[in-house]
């Protein structure tokens, strides 16, 4: 007992010659999407437990959030992410050309903003040493500590990719790999961008006025 | 910041010293002495017939999906064979040390193994079973199976796919490596909070339990990317969403459950070893830690997880069967409809693993409702399934008999899943064994279903059948098995007896306990024949040699192509025609006509860089988990300068020309996974410039 009737007439080709591969720079991308999505739940998860520990008890009699986080020296981080993420856009832009110093100024102003946000940040994170606001503190100052860290080793990650996709483009020029990798880049580093821009409002905004 | 420990530490060694390695426990000199002779008898063969070069390139560098399929499958086996001989130590336990007056042996005041070793065995047997046990096999399965399916040459990404085993691989290494230096997590294989901080839990038994699960979490994570990306970018021409087999289904619904839930461990383990290792304080009891946190994010993964396990199982019923019953699926669209919806649900359910936290009723009302929910959609496919068989032509092949079994399994589970969704009841019988049984019940469905899997397709990779006799002794044996043990532990939970118990104070329980124990003399049978049917096939291969469809009536593209199915799956891509595209050309009695000319196809180079990353991600656990910090960091920089070096040397894979096809299609021998190897296939070089 089968469902299938039979075909009528000649069959048609059981086989398919020729070129069934996908662009591969197309399948990396969604491959990518994918990674990206898997990273924004590491994000959610963080953001959820900062939700449940930003309680005013979970400061344990140590410094409040209110005390720990400033909007206007996070506005400066904030100014850098974005511009490090307009200075990359620029060096895509100068990929569609294939204009090869075009691309390698724009990683590289990208790269000295991620660099300026990663030091602001630092130095963030030093003052609030100085004043004894350590992780083991309270519970609202671990997750304070690991969702901001969380995000400035993504990154640090992203920089490092820069500077390896800087020699790649002196070796190989603009083939598929290295083009992928660019693109890929992209979408990572606006990622990052849009992860700080959480940061910022629920962290940094919203625990000025708590 | 960072905590003070108890006991020693030296910058050499970390917390290793040669007191870790429990050389005076004989049950762990035993177990060491078995996994050497196990060891041994694989490699000393490997040795004696000089193979070693062979099994690193082909088999250890390998990117073909099939082989990576296998490797996870076995890997799944050998763990699921560690995790029952620790289920079967729990039950012996439990029938010797039963009452008051049970005599004691070995260091234990009753039955042989004292409490604290007790605990770290069902830790190690819970982990084991759902992270390094049905989570490989599954994930093998879908591996082996879902480019066959779909008609392509291999995975989107072949050599993340290489890495995604080495990393699980890497991750039950240090489970075992746990047995024998140092020792596992006592604290089940959960891991609530606070019992796994640091303060009650100083030993390294937790961090083995924390790292593995990361380690091999990370692997699934990758595995779930690339076969999501499979599945949209690489199935063969004509095949549309609508003709995409249900075993593809239910892969692309776990893998999407497997990518959205992990990270979420991810961060729940993490958070978890900030608190052991930074002194933060997430769940501590103290000082604004939250110890629900902890629970509500494990289970966020956790129940998902539930479902990324029982998805392909449905998959696999929903193949067999209908192969069997000699026709197509009844309500393939409300299948897709249903597995998709089990997988909606799957996340909003999570807090019935807690009901009686003290949530309040409202909250307790809607996870109840949610969970009452998944009845439906499961519904829908029994009913499919058993619609299915209406009126077919069944025939009770062992797959067959191990997916109605699943289905009687299921029927149970269910049933019972469903009382204890209610709140009212689950107060009564949370944390008894009736728990106990009921998830049993679900995840030995699981275990059928992979038996059906292993014994159905594996006439596909290897090119003969299992033998019928033994598989049916093993169907049968386990069955009684699993039917003796669960309802005796269903009226257990009935009596009262909670979960986890390694001194049980009620003499009434006695009966029970020994058709429990009866139980598991059973599933020794089917360890036994298990191994037998494996012997006895493989002894008559030559006599049980299959053509494409050794079955007859299969229906889908997998089976379209030789048995072996040789490394590059299609000599030429196929076109698809139809849902059911084999049973089509069956019908169109073109089922058999194979490709006259042959076009050049393009094929992955083997790689070292997955087994080298996976070598230094297991030296990054196990230097995290003694506090080796120098080790840990040389091998998190080893890892991060592995794929940079490879990221600068192409990988452009290599091309066989047409007549080179030519001549692979028409050889005399057969092809396949083990005949394939001696056609040389190139290794990547990985160097900069």
């Amino acid at each position: 007992m089968d469902a299938h009737a039979k075909h009528e007439g000649p069959l048609p080709p059981l086989w398919h010659y020729g070129e069934t591969e996908h662009d591969p720079i197309s399948t990396k991308t969604l491959g990518f999407w994918l990674y990206m999505l898997s990273d924004a739940l590491i994000f959610a998860g963080l953001f959820a437990a900062y939700g449940v520990l930003d309680q005013p008890m979970n400061a344990a009699g140590g410094p409040g959030i209110a005390k720990i986080v400033h909007p206007v020296a996070a506005f400066w981080q904030t100014i850098a992410v974005l511009s490090s993420v307009l200075a990359y856009s620029l060096a895509t832009v100068a990929l569609k050309t294939g204009n090869r110093n075009g691309v390698l100024a724009g990683i590289i102003a990208a790269i000295v903003l991620g660099i300026i946000f990663v030091g602001l940040e630092f130095a963030d994170f030093a003052s609030l040493f100085a004043i004894g606001a350590t992780p083991d503190t309270s519970g609202m100052l671990s997750a304070f500590y690991i969702l901001v860290a969380t995000h400035g080793l993504h990154m640090m990650f992203g920089i490092l990719w820069m500077l390896v996709l800087i020699p790649q483009i002196f070796l190989s020029g603009f083939n598929t790999a290295v083009v992928t990798r660019l693109l890929n880049l992209r979408l990572f580093w606006q990622f990052q961008a849009s992860v700080w821009v959480c940061v910022y409002v629920f962290v940094y905004l919203r625990g000025t006025i708590q | 910041m960072f905590v003070q420990l108890q006991g020693a530490w030296s910058p050499l060694f970390g917390r290793l010293t040669l007191d870790s390695i429990p050389y005076s426990n004989p049950i762990i000199i035993f177990a060491f002495a078995f996994s050497v002779i196990a060891g041994l008898a694989v490699v000393i063969p490997v040795l004696y017939y000089g193979k070693v070069g062979y099994i690193f390139r082909e088999w250890i560098c390998s990117v073909d999906h099939k082989k990576i399929g296998v490797m996870y499958i076995i890997l799944g086996l050998v763990m699921l064979f560690r995790g029952f001989v620790d289920g079967m130590m729990i039950r012996t336990q439990q029938v010797m040390a039963d009452g008051p007056h049970s005599p004691g042996f070995l260091e234990a005041q009753h039955g042989y193994i004292p409490p604290s070793h007790f605990d770290q065995i069902y830790s190690s047997h819970g982990t084991l079973m759902i992270l390094f046990a049905a989570t490989p096999i599954l994930t093998g399965l879908g591996n082996v199976i879902v480019p066959l399916q779909i008609g392509a040459r291999d995975m989107a990404f072949p050599r993340m796919n290489a890495i995604s085993l080495w990393l699980t691989v890497m991750g039950a290494m240090l489970v075992m490596a746990s047995l024998f230096i140092g020792d596992f997590s006592d604290a089940g294989w959960v891991g609530l909070t606070p019992l796994t901080e640091l303060p009650y839990s100083p030993s390294v038994g937790v961090d083995y339990w924390m790292w593995a699960i990361q380690i091999s979490s990370i692997g699934t994570t990758l595995n779930a990317i690339n076969i999501i990306t499979t599945i949209i970018g690489m199935r063969a021409p004509g095949m549309r969403w609508d003709r995409l087999p249900i075993f593809t289904w239910t892969t692309l619904s776990t893998s999407i459950i497997g990518l959205t839930a992990f990270p979420i461990l991810g961060v729940a383990l993490a958070l978890l070893g900030a608190d052991r290792y930074l002194g933060t304080h997430f769940y501590t009891a103290g000082l604004g830690g939250n110890l629900m946190l902890y629970t509500d994010l494990f289970w966020i993964w956790g129940h998902p997880e539930v479902y990324f396990l029982v998805l392909p199982a449905f998959g696999i019923l929903s193949e067999v069967i209908p192969t069997f019953s000699e026709k197509p699926l009844f309500g393939y669209i409300t299948m897709v409809a249903a597995t998709f919806a089990i997988a909606g649900i799957s996340w909003s359910v999570w807090l019935h693993h807690f009901f009686t936290m003290g949530a309040g009723p409202m909250v307790n009302t809607f996870f109840s409702v949610a969970t009452m929910l998944v009845g439906i959609p499961t519904g829908v496919k029994v009913f499919n399934w058993i619609l299915t068989m209406y009126r077919g032509r069944i025939t009770y092949t062992t797959p067959m008999l191990w997916s109605v079994g699943a289905l009687l399994l299921l029927l149970i589970g269910g049933l019972t899943g469903v009382m204890l969704a209610n709140p009212a009841i689950n107060y009564t019988v949370h944390n008894s064994v009736f728990v106990i049984a009921h998830f049993h019940c679900m995840v030995l469905l699981i275990a059928f279903t992979i038996f059906a899997a292993i014994i159905y397709w594996f006439p596909k990779v290897f090119g003969f059948t299992l033998d019928e006799h033994n598989g049916k002794m093993f169907f049968w044996t386990f069955c009684i098995a699993t039917t003796v043990v669960f309802t005796a532990m269903f009226t257990l939970g009935f009596e009262g007896e909670t979960r986890r118990l390694d001194y049980l104070y009620d003499p009434d329980w006695m009966p029970m306990l020994i058709v429990e124990e009866i139980g598991i003399g059973f599933y020794c049978l089917s360890v036994f024949y298990f191994f037998r049917m494996l012997y006895v096939s493989i002894r008559d291969r030559e006599k049980n040699r299959c053509g494409a469809d050794p079955w007859g009536t299969a229906r889908t593209l997998e089976w379209l192509t030789h048995s072996p199915v040789p490394f590059y799956n299609f000599a030429v891509t196929p076109q698809v025609h139809e849902l059911d595209e084999l049973a089509w050309r069956r019908a169109n009695n073109c089922e058999a006509l194979m490709p006259e000319t042959y076009d050049p196809i393009h094929m992955p180079k083997n790689s070292m860089v997955p087994i080298i990353i996976g070598v230094f991600a297991f030296g990054f656990g196990f230097g995290m988990v003694w506090r080796i910090w120098w080790m840990a960091g040389f091998s998190l920089l080893a890892i991060i300068a592995t794929v940079i070096i490879s990221s600068f040397t192409p990988d452009p894979g290599y091309t066989i020309t047409a007549e080179e096809m030519r001549r692979l299609e028409e050889r005399k021998e057969p092809p396949g996974i083990v005949a394939d190897s001696h056609i040389p296939r190139p290794m990547a070089e990985e160097r900069i410039v």
